[in-house]
């Protein structure tokens, strides 16, 4: 009962009526028709049958049948995954009614009372765990060896530090943030298309065009080699990064991807708002370069009207105005997608002026 | 260049690059014979006295269908506040723009809305057609495209296997942003949509990513070549018309939100109703048993 | 318990088990066996007939443990053949779409599973649905638990394991949904990327700790392969062994009805009813889960292709026990601010980081907020109705929506495709409808709460409503009403009234505490002074005196023979 409340427990829970105890047990049919519970019988022994049915047709099923083979019985699907899961299925699922049945027509069913216990031990119990608890401390002389105790639980507290340190190596080496703020793109380097890896050429893209791309020599086509091409006439920064990315590993592509991806649009000039942040001489003829990051979560931003010149992020919805600085006009982003500043190489194709001139991708506490 | 290249693309599907266009547009110089033809690169295409009739009734169609919206020669029509168009101008869509709104049944609109929905085409296939021919005089833009172009027939079973792994790739890369990875179509700014590329011909499909249609970016053939969007239309047949490798039901094929929606609807809803039947009190009898009566 | 002898009465006609008592049984055999070497019998003894109280909604916790039996075994196949390696392959397997194509082997050993194993995808499959069932079935049965008080002394604890699982379990979801390295993995691991780094001060060292490097790195897969099946599912299993330890030492909750009191329990007995229904129930979830894997796709991989950071999809949600975190994320404004040098992302930390881990703190800690403001320190082994609580049940329906709200702003892309809407007006109408709507709900729910205890009480002193209507002889009509019998009438009222606690008066002694106790005697009559109290035995009585009163005066009136 409560202690420290000013209430009157027995008079508001006194009862309005008094209990009028169980309800009188009543019998099923198959209690007392012995056809109804030789039929209850007879229903779960068929369902147990049914169920043994279905596991050898699943084993039937799994010699049967190709996986991405389509019959026009499964109604186009993959023929394999959907007989072993039906018959699977099924198979289970007839054990488990047939169990379920038994239960409830042919197992006894009469309500039974049992008396609950407070959920702490007995007094007695609880004096007893108490005097053996004291004796046991007083015995360590825990309580009197205060040296003793304090440098124990000092000792096991820094046992903490060899754990947390023992992490440490989740990344090898010193931990350089400033990498976030770099991409591979360099003056010289040139944008090509995603997938292909085709270098761009002003005169190819078109007002109203979308270009997804990365920096030359991160991309190759599917089911071919990374390519080896000539660099030897290219500037010998871009020469030596070029061949340096031929042999990274997979994973470092991945990484630097995840920063350098692009999109270039091409906007009819007269509808671009030049600015400070913008400046025309970032731009080829109307085609504007910017981080394919979102600066929300870092998801790829790919959803552009060509009309609106708006950029959506399909994960969150921030959208950004690539004719004009690629300000946020909606959604949880706050801050602009980063630009690339473009310009064109002497063979006409389009290439980076510089790396991006702030962090692409999400906020982090350094950032600034 | 550029223009040179949908020469080649308008005549002969296969051939590309700059050298091939310039032959294909000087055999139709000397074929034709026609000095205005080489003066107005747009209408140096080979033109029989058919294609003339053809045009004529292109034009005449034009004038009883679109020129309220467009303009009497395809010049566009401003609003009355002169803000925004009415129709935009018709000169350079070519008529790959033209067949690809017209058999869509996206033009001609039932009223100047945000975005023209696909629907039945009004036109004949004669008539689409027709205006088609009309409109690629007005200015040189993208041709219709044609089997060739968007088909694999050609190819050996390897290639055909390289286009589909090729295809995927650049559909994961320029399309699947919008449309969807299993191209049902997603949501754009204030109601606009991208719609879905099931059961889209491939024709429009090709055509689509060389016009742009509405909101939708151009990828022009120097970028995403002709070939590469060939792939693409082969990854989406391959995966159109494919097995449902994991059952009868794709959910939509719109990622998690249906399937979490069916495993709350489907899976809790059947495991609470059998624990409702396992719980339920079954059939009781007034009789007594018969040691008690 | 007014009638004890019931149990006695009860146990002798059972038939079955110790009718055959004829020579010493196989089973007799084993168990002394076992018993010799073991010593288990003086527990069993106590347990193999324990009683449970028979109600559907009691089986919502078993949907979650039996749905986690089925990702443990089919877990165990899969793990067989998957490769939590992120080392480049060239996929050269049987699905032409990505014959040919660079990626990573955990992706690469996914596609094999797939479509080179028999019977491999549909394990995928299952064990997919089954995760989604876990999570759905532990919030249905924390909803339940909440719902009813079941949380209150002595439960407090397992309440608190119970939140616990449903965290583990939402993470262990989520490191299962990032391990087939496919593009919606890569995404939903560039998100949480993205909301580590948003985390002050410490956020992007944590993120280079988790990827061993810059985001993606080739080391995430293998570390959450390692969290997915020993880790977290090493905690889960303590926890849920914990969980079931405390359910069988308190004994099960039941609904409170004619014999059921606070100090027993009235249900059947675990051998052999409950062996066959919860044996029974294993069977059939994982049935459902099974035919569920065999027709309806689930996480189609082979379409989202591998990972490439520069690639991104429509529908890019993660799944749905995210999608309440993925809303917040999507209508949370862009707010940043730029501190001393320092960034701090508003607008990705407290989605991220603070509403939906606050929202599962209020909940743990309701019990200890109830039991304060009421000082109430009593077991409680029978359940209440929701309307009976009417304050919890409508924080409750409240918090509800407000979750519901923020899943359907996590789905706002879809739903604008598929119901015609604009993306954007979804947007705005949930960032007003977050605060509207859970205090709508909050008054609605709780105002429907007091007047389905008012129509309780109508029914106890006034009768049910037969449909019967007579007319008198001055030519009105009125419907007869019928008294409930004595066990309904009893059951409806099986609840103790609220009481609220009196402010201190006389607030000239500042005494220790006051402003606490004021507190807490503000909450009190805001959260327990607006139940209708139960009608009282005299008020009862009267009223069925008046019942049967008019109800005979019916019965000489009409000609019907009437019950």
């Amino acid at each position: 009962m409560s202690t420290d409340t000013p209430t009157t427990d027995l008079a508001l829970s006194e009862e309005t009526i008094p209990d009028p105890g169980l309800h009188e047990h009543t019998w099923r049919p198959t209690d007392i028709d012995e056809r109804a519970e030789r039929r209850a019988e007879r229903q779960v022994a068929g369902l147990f049958i049914a169920s043994m049915v279905m596991s050898v047709l699943f084993v039937v099923s799994y010699f049967a049948f190709e996986i991405g083979e389509n019959i026009d019985l499964f109604l186009g699907g993959g023929t394999s995954n959907i007989a072993l899961g039906t018959t699977l299925g099924l198979a289970l699922l007839f054990i488990g009614i047939g169990v379920i049945q038994w239960a409830r027509k042919l197992v006894a069913d009469v309500e039974m009372v049992e008396m609950r216990h407070p959920a702490s031990s007995p007094d007695e119990d609880r004096e007893e765990t108490l005097s053996a608890l004291k004796a046991g401390l007083e015995e360590s002389g825990l309580g009197r060896r205060k040296l003793v105790r304090n440098t124990m639980i000092g000792s096991m507290a820094i046992l903490g530090l060899p754990a947390v340190v023992a992490l440490r190596d989740l990344h090898p080496g010193p931990i350089d943030i400033s990498v976030l703020e770099r991409t591979v793109w360099q003056p010289g380097l040139r944008v090509v298309n995603d997938t292909s890896g085709i270098p761009l050429r002003p005169e190819d893209i078109e007002i109203g065009q979308l270009v997804n791309a990365e920096p030359e020599g991160l991309v190759h086509p599917p089911g071919e080699g990374r390519h080896h091409g000539d660099h030897s006439d290219r500037p010998a920064p871009i020469r030596e990064y070029l061949e340096e990315a031929e042999d990274w590993e997979h994973h470092i592509v991945l990484n630097e991807m995840a920063k350098a991806a692009v999109i270039l649009v091409r906007i009819e000039p007269k509808d671009i708002t030049f600015s400070e942040k913008s400046p025309e001489n970032w731009s080829v003829d109307g085609i504007v370069c910017y981080s394919k990051i979102c600066t929300h979560v870092g998801c790829p931003i790919a959803l552009w009207e060509r009309k609106s010149h708006h950029l959506l992020c399909p994960c969150h919805q921030s959208t950004f105005d690539l004719a004009d600085a690629g300000r946020v006009v909606f959604g949880p982003a706050a801050r602009a997608v980063p630009q690339l500043p473009l310009s064109v190489d002497e063979e006409g194709y389009l290439v980076a002026q510089s790396d991006f001139l702030e962090p692409v991708g999400p906020s982090y506490w350094e950032r600034g | 260049m550029r223009l040179l290249n949908r020469f080649a693309g308008r005549l002969s599907r296969n051939r590309r690059g700059s050298v091939a266009g310039l032959l294909v547009m000087v055999l139709g110089l000397l074929i034709t014979g026609t000095t205005y033809a080489a003066l107005t690169p747009a209408q140096a295409e080979l033109r029989s006295h058919t294609d003339t009739e053809l045009i004529q009734e292109g034009r005449e169609l034009f004038l009883v269908g679109c020129a309220f919206c467009h303009g009497q020669n395809g010049e566009g029509v401003l609003t009355a506040d002169g803000e925004r168009a009415l129709g935009p101008a018709l000169a350079g869509v070519g008529a790959g723009a033209v067949d690809f709104y017209l058999s869509t049944g996206r033009m001609p609109l039932q009223a100047p809305g945000q975005q023209s929905p696909r629907k039945a085409p009004a036109y004949t296939p004669s008539e689409i057609d027709a205006l088609s021919a009309y409109i690629a005089t007005l200015g040189p833009g993208p041709g219709v495209p044609a089997h060739g172009d968007y088909s694999t027939d050609g190819l050996t079973d390897d290639e055909k296997q390289e286009a589909i792994l090729r295809g995927g790739q650049f559909f994961l890369t320029n399309c699947t942003a919008c449309h969807n990875f299993d191209g049902s179509g997603g949501a754009m700014p204030w109601g606009k949509k991208a719609p879905t590329l099931k059961g889209v011909e491939p024709r429009h499909v090709y055509a689509a990513m060389l016009v742009g249609p509405g909101e939708m970016p151009v990828f022009s053939n120097d970028v995403l070549r002709p070939e590469d969007k060939r792939d693409i239309i082969a990854y989406l047949e391959s995966i159109h018309d494919g097995p449902k490798y994991g059952g009868v039901f794709a959910l939509g094929g719109l990622g998690p939100v249906s399937e979490g929606l069916f495993a709350w609807l489907v899976g809790i809803g059947a495991c609470v109703g059998f624990a409702i039947w396992i719980a339920a009190h079954t059939t009781r009898s007034s009789k007594k048993k018969g040691s008690e009566a | 318990m007014s009638n004890p002898s019931v149990t006695s009465q009860v146990a002798d006609t059972n038939a079955g088990t110790a009718s055959k008592p004829a020579k010493p049984s196989k089973v007799g055999g084993a168990v002394t066996w076992a018993d010799d070497r073991l010593g288990l019998a003086t527990a069993a003894k106590k347990n193999l007939r324990k009683i449970f109280p028979d109600h559907w909604t009691f089986m919502l916790g078993e949907i979650a443990l039996w749905s986690f039996v089925i990702c443990l075994i089919t877990g165990v196949f899969l793990t067989l053949w998957f490769k939590p390696s992120m080392a480049e392959i060239t996929y050269m397997g049987s699905y032409d779409q990505l014959r040919g194509l660079a990626m990573s082997e955990a992706y690469g050993s996914t596609l094999d599973i797939s479509f080179d194993i028999r019977g491999g995808l549909l394990m995928r499959q299952m064990h997919h649905w089954a995760a989604m069932l876990f999570i759905a079935s532990m919030f249905v049965h924390m909803i339940r638990v909440f719902a009813t008080g079941a949380f209150r002394k002595p439960r407090e604890v397992n309440w608190l394991i119970g939140g616990l699982l449903l965290l583990l379990g939402i993470l262990e979801g989520f490191a299962g949904y990032s391990l087939p390295d496919d593009l919606l993995s890569g995404t939903g691991l560039r998100i949480a990327d993205g909301l580590v780094k948003a985390t002050p001060v410490l956020g992007t060292y944590m993120s280079f700790f988790m990827f061993g490097g810059e985001f993606p790195n080739n080391e995430i897969v293998p570390r959450l392969y390692a969290a997915h099946i020993l880790l977290l599912p090493g905690l889960i299993l303590a926890l849920i062994a914990a969980h079931m330890l405390l359910l069988v030492h308190h004994k099960h909750t039941q609904w409170p009805g004619p014999g059921r009191t606070e100090e027993n329990v009235v249900g059947y007995p675990l051998l052999p009813v409950y062996m066959a229904k919860a044996g029974g129930f294993f069977f059939i979830v994982f049935g459902i889960t099974a035919l569920m894997g065999g027709i309806m796709t689930i996480n189609p991989v082979w379409k989202y292709g591998p990972y490439n950071p520069s690639q991104v999809t429509a529908g890019s949600q993660p799944d749905w026990y995210m999608g309440a975190a993925e809303g917040v994320l999507r209508i949370f404004p862009g707010w940043e601010s730029y501190l001393f040098g320092h960034t701090i992302s508003w607008n990705v930390f407290v989605p991220g980081m603070v509403i939906l881990p606050g929202m599962l703190v209020v909940f743990l800690a309701w019990p200890f907020l109830e039991q304060w403001v009421t000082g109430d320190k009593r077991e409680h082994h029978l359940l209440q109705r929701p309307r009976n609580a009417p304050t919890r049940t409508g924080f409750l329906v409240a918090m509800m929506t407000l979750f519901g709200l923020f899943w359907i702003a996590g789905a706002n892309d879809v739903i604008a495709v598929l119901f015609q809407l604009n993306l954007n007006h979804i947007t705005y109408f949930m960032r007003a409808a977050v605060f509207v709507a859970p205090v709508l709900a909050f008054i609605i729910t709780r105002r429907w709460c007091i007047s389905l205890q008012r129509h309780d009480e109508e029914k106890v002193l006034h009768g049910y409503e037969t449909g019967i209507i007579t007319r008198s002889p001055e030519g009105g009509y009125a419907e007869r009403h019928a008294p409930l019998s004595t066990e309904r009438a009893y059951t409806l009222t099986a609840r103790e009234n609220d009481k609220v606690l009196e402010a201190p008066n006389g607030s000239d002694v500042p005494a220790k505490g006051t402003r606490s106790t004021k507190i807490r005697a503000k909450l009190s009559k805001a959260m327990f002074g607006v139940s209708v109290p139960k009608p009282t035995r005299e008020e009862y009585l009267e009223a069925q005196e008046h019942l049967h009163h008019e109800l005979e005066a019916g019965h000489e009136d009409s000609h019907s023979p009437g019950h």
